[in-house]
This record gives structure tokens, sequence and C-alpha cells, in this order.
């Protein structure tokens, strides 16, 4: 299974503040672990929600918000892609990781969705169609 | 294993999944022997579903377990009265990591973590196993997966496995299999036979040969993890990362290529938006690192790269199969074998048209090792289908689902020669 693992921001990582020296070592070893235990698809991580933009969706309207967000808890400040056997698996390996922050912190973890699990509600015409947006996003990436 | 029962036990069960390769290839360079170094392991491992319900799980559970394993081996040659040197050679490797706690263990440990799983997955897939026990111990040494677990992914009962392994292990004991990382000629023999274990767990998940599901994914995601584990221990070896691009590229299709009611969707059919654009990427990075290695490149490169052009493709007809029916040349010129001519056939007439695929498959209808591959009539078929020869097509659809083993795919062809009739 797939899972997505979100490091929470905090008012220091909204602030700009840069991860200490020893952080960002402690850090690297817990990525190089990852890497070699064959886990790790993806990571990286993010600016503070200050460079980040929103778009709100009203109807027919859209509305574009400026940085900074207020709600930092729900805020993120990096996040990794993991390929693991278990939501436990996953769980362990968190609590191997570093505190990110020097203040209290959290670090979420989510399952991807997989196609089976959009059930019924997922009709053959809704992914036909979501798959061609996903095509024209591909497209575009490259 | 116990089945877990509580939230510890889940715990436990993900701890040892994570720690139990290191702790076995640790355990192996100190006691020589891969049989008793997992019998060690499992007991610290049962210590630890005893200890941690109560106790909590420790800090650092996998140095908690390798000093617990450490403490039994001691025990061990106690009990045995081994010759003093053994005894002695023990206690020295037991004080170099004293004082014993977590963090000296582990920093103790990790400078050798990459020497013992590298040694543990040679052993595991020394030629002197059989094919079937290289499969067996690897998924159980190296992937921390349960004899259940191997049961289940090859529909083979468990006793059959559980036997498989101890065989494996006194054929490992009795044939004084050195521990150690194999060099000069011999090396390049020794990973060509790791690279084969891991593709074929990873063909066993990717197209079942058996049963009525078309893939089983596990297996390819266990199969993944080694090769990338593997790339990360052996970084020099082009073919290591030949194969992981190989994996990931493939993989990246198995979203497209069942249908909603389970049938196999070839490639050319699939719809590519959902191909899994990161696994393509880390492919293609794969692939950019064995072509970096320099040298010509191996069959696992070759045919990765070939997954590449079709990756890189996003529409069908976008496909380079003149670069492919080049890569193929160069496959079956490093590796002649009859089912790659098959498959440069199938790019030849992509590339040039069915009658220039037809030729060279013409030359194939008499090669024994064919003779009861469905795929040779499959491709005849779909040949034949292009030039309009559909009484010629239906008998070839026919034979080849005469001689698949697959239930899914069996059901594929026999529409196919339904659908040449009713045309």
């Amino acid at each position: 299974m797939r899972v997505m693992v979100m490091v929470k921001a905090t008012a220091d990582s909204e602030a700009g503040k840069m991860p200490t020296e020893q952080l960002l070592s402690d850090m690297m070893a817990f990525n190089e672990q990852l890497v070699k235990a064959g886990i790790m698809l993806a990571g990286d991580g993010l600016h503070p929600s200050s460079k980040g933009k929103r778009v709100r969706f009203s109807g027919s309207k859209r509305t574009v918000i400026d940085g900074p967000f207020t709600e930092t808890k729900e805020l993120i400040a990096g996040y990794w892609i993991w390929q693991v056997h278990s939501m436990d698996e996953a769980i362990e390996w968190v609590k191997r990781c570093p505190n990110p922050m020097e203040t209290v912190s959290e670090i979420e973890i989510r399952p991807f969705f997989e196609a089976d699990d959009f059930g019924a509600e997922f009709t053959p015409e809704l992914r036909a169609k979501e798959e061609r947006l996903r095509a024209e996003a591909a497209a575009l990436a490259r | 294993m116990t089945e877990p029962v509580n939230e510890t036990h889940r715990a436990i069960e993900a701890v040892w999944r994570i720690e139990s390769a290191r702790l076995i290839g640790g355990l192996v360079r100190i006691v020589r022997d891969v049989g008793l170094a997992e019998d060690l392991a499992q007991d610290a491992l049962v210590a630890a579903l005893e200890q941690w319900p109560e106790s909590g799980v420790p800090r650092n559970p996998g140095a908690w377990l390798m000093s617990t394993a450490r403490r039994r081996a001691i025990d061990h040659f106690r009990h045995r009265g081994m010759a003093d040197q053994k005894h002695e050679q023990l206690g020295r490797e037991f004080d170099e990591s004293q004082p014993d706690t977590a963090e000296s263990l582990v920093g103790d440990m990790d400078d050798d973590i990459s020497d013992d799983l590298l040694r543990l997955l040679f052993i595991a897939c020394h030629p002197v196993l059989s094919i079937e026990a290289r499969v067996a111990l690897t998924l159980r040494l190296l992937g921390g997966l349960t004899t259940t677990e191997i049961a289940r992914a090859f529909l083979v009962p468990e006793p059959t496995i559980a036997q498989r392994i101890v065989r494996a292990k006194r054929t490992l004991a009795e044939a004084r299999v050195p521990y150690e990382v194999p060099r000069g000629a011999d090396r390049a023999a020794r990973i060509t036979s790791v690279l084969g274990v891991i593709y074929l767990v990873f063909n066993e998940g990717y197209s079942a040969t058996a049963g009525d599901d078309w893939m089983r994914p596990a297996l390819c995601e266990d199969a993944l993890r080694l090769g990338r584990i593997l790339a990360g221990l052996a970084p020099d070896e082009a073919e290591v990362h030949g194969l992981v691009a190989l994996m990931e590229i493939q993989a990246s299709r198995s979203r497209a290529r069942v249908g909603p009611g389970g049938e196999p969707i070839l490639l050319m059919d699939q719809d590519r938006a959902r191909w899994d654009r990161l696994l393509i990427g880390r492919g293609l990075t794969a692939l950019a690192r064995a072509e970096a290695i320099g040298g010509s490149l191996g069959p696992y490169a070759l045919q990765a790269a070939i997954a590449a052009c079709h990756a890189r493709a996003l529409r069908p007809e976008d496909t380079d199969w003149p670069r492919i029916v080049a890569l193929y040349d160069a496959l079956s010129e490093l590796t002649p074998s009859p089912v790659i001519e098959l498959n440069r056939a199938v790019a030849i007439s992509m590339a040039d048209g069915p009658a220039a695929g037809l030729d060279v498959v013409a030359s194939l209808v008499d090669e024994p090792s064919l003779r009861g591959y469905h795929l040779l009539p499959a491709v005849r078929g779909d040949l034949l289908v292009k030039l309009g020869r559909l009484g010629e097509a239906r008998s070839e659809f026919e034979r080849a689902a005469f001689l698949t083993q697959n239930t899914r795919e069996r059901h594929l062809l026999l529409e196919r020669a339904a659908a040449c009739q009713q045309s």
C-alpha cells in the first residue's frame, strides 16, 4: 500500500525558521534509511504558507487567496510518499523519524485511495473522465 | 508467528518486517549459520511478544531484538559446550559492542548492516539451492515474510514452503557455503542469480502463472522493495539499476492492465492515463543510473529501455518502434531466446507492418522450446487478424487458449477467437 506522510507545520516553520544543522543531518540519515529499506518513493519540504496561494471555489466563482494562512496546525511543511505493507509498518517508521520541529509537532499518515475504494460511487463514466484529465495533466507535466 | 491480537502485537509484526533482515544478517555474521541465526532471531521475536505487551515497545526496537538475540547466541554456545575458540570469538564480538546501550549498538551495527544484508542476499540466492528454495528463502530472510504469507502468495500449501525453507537451510549448512560477498569473476554470476530471483518474484506477482488472478500485487511490491534495497547495497552494478528500472516501469502499468471484470488488457489497449507517473519517473531515473555507469547495457537494462520507450509514449501511436526493434536486436544478440525473438517479431510488425512480423514468427513455429508457449499462437493470431486472414487467426487463438494456464487469459483468447468468426 502507499501512504502519504505529512509533517505538520508549526509557528516556527510558518515563520520560515530553518531547521538546525543537527536536525538536517538527522533527517538526512532518516531519509537514507527509508531509501535503503526500499520504501521511499518521493518526498520534499515545502515553503511556509506565506509563499502559498489558495483558490476558493463557490459555485462557478473562483477567488484567489494569498498566504500566509492562519490555521497553522492544518498546514503541512513537508511530505513523503512511502510504499509499505501496512499502516502499522508506516507507524513504526514514523516513530523512528527525528522530531521534525523544535516545538511539539505532528506527523500525519494517510493511505492513498486505490481505484477499488471508490466502489459504486465511482461510475465508469466518471472514471473515464477522471482518467482523461489525468492524462492531460501528465501531458502538461512533461 | 502468533496472530496479532492487539496493538502491541501489530506493532511487533511491523517491527519484525522492518528489522528481521538486518537482525538475521547481523546474527549470521556472528554464528555463521543461516538456520541458527534465524532461530535466534525468532527467539528474540518471541521474547518481544512476551515482554513488550507489559513493558511497552522499546524506544529502539531493533537494538533490543539484536541484543536479546546475541544473548541467546551466547547461551546457545554455552549449552552446546562449543570449542573455546568459537566461544571466545563470540565473546569478543559481544564486547566490541559495549556499552550495551541502544545508541551504541545501532551505531556499531550501522557500518556493517549493508555488508550483512548483501551477504545474506547472496547466501539466500546461492546457486547450490533450487530456484524455488532461493525464492522462498529470500522472501523469508530479506523480505521479512512469514511462511504463511509466502505460501499464500505462491498458492502453495504452507507445509510445502516450510519444508522448502528447512531443506534450503540444511543444504546451505551441508555445502558449507561461505559467508561472504563474492568478488572477481564469481561476483557477476552471483549477482545474476540474485537478480533472477528478484525478477521471478516480481513476475509471479505481475503475471500470475496459475490461478484466477491475473496479478498478485503484493509480490510485485515485495520484489520492488528488494530491488531498491539491492540498488542501495550495490550501487555500482548497472544491471541492478536496470532491473529496478524494468520493475518500476512495469509496475507503473499495473492499474491499467486489468479491466473492471479482472480481465487482462494488453499494452497497446491500455488507458495510459492510468499508468503511474511516479513509478515511471522512478523507472526512468533508475535506467539513467544504469546507463551512466557505462559499458554496454545488460539484459535487464535493455528490457527496461524497451519498457521506457512505451512509458515515454503518451499515446500508442507515439511509440518509437524502430528504437524498440533496435533494442530487441541488441537483447537478442546478448541473450538469444525464442521468446525474445517473438517479442522482436511483434516490434518489427509495428515498425514495418504485420507481414514483416509474421515472417519472423514463421521462423519460430518449429522451435521446440515454444511448443507449449501460448503467446506464440496468440501473436500469430494477432498478426493474421491485421492481415485480414481471420480463419487462420481463429484457430491460432483457440490454440493459444488451450495452452495458457491462466483462466482470465484463456477467456480473453477465446473471445478473440469468437470475434474472428463473427467478422
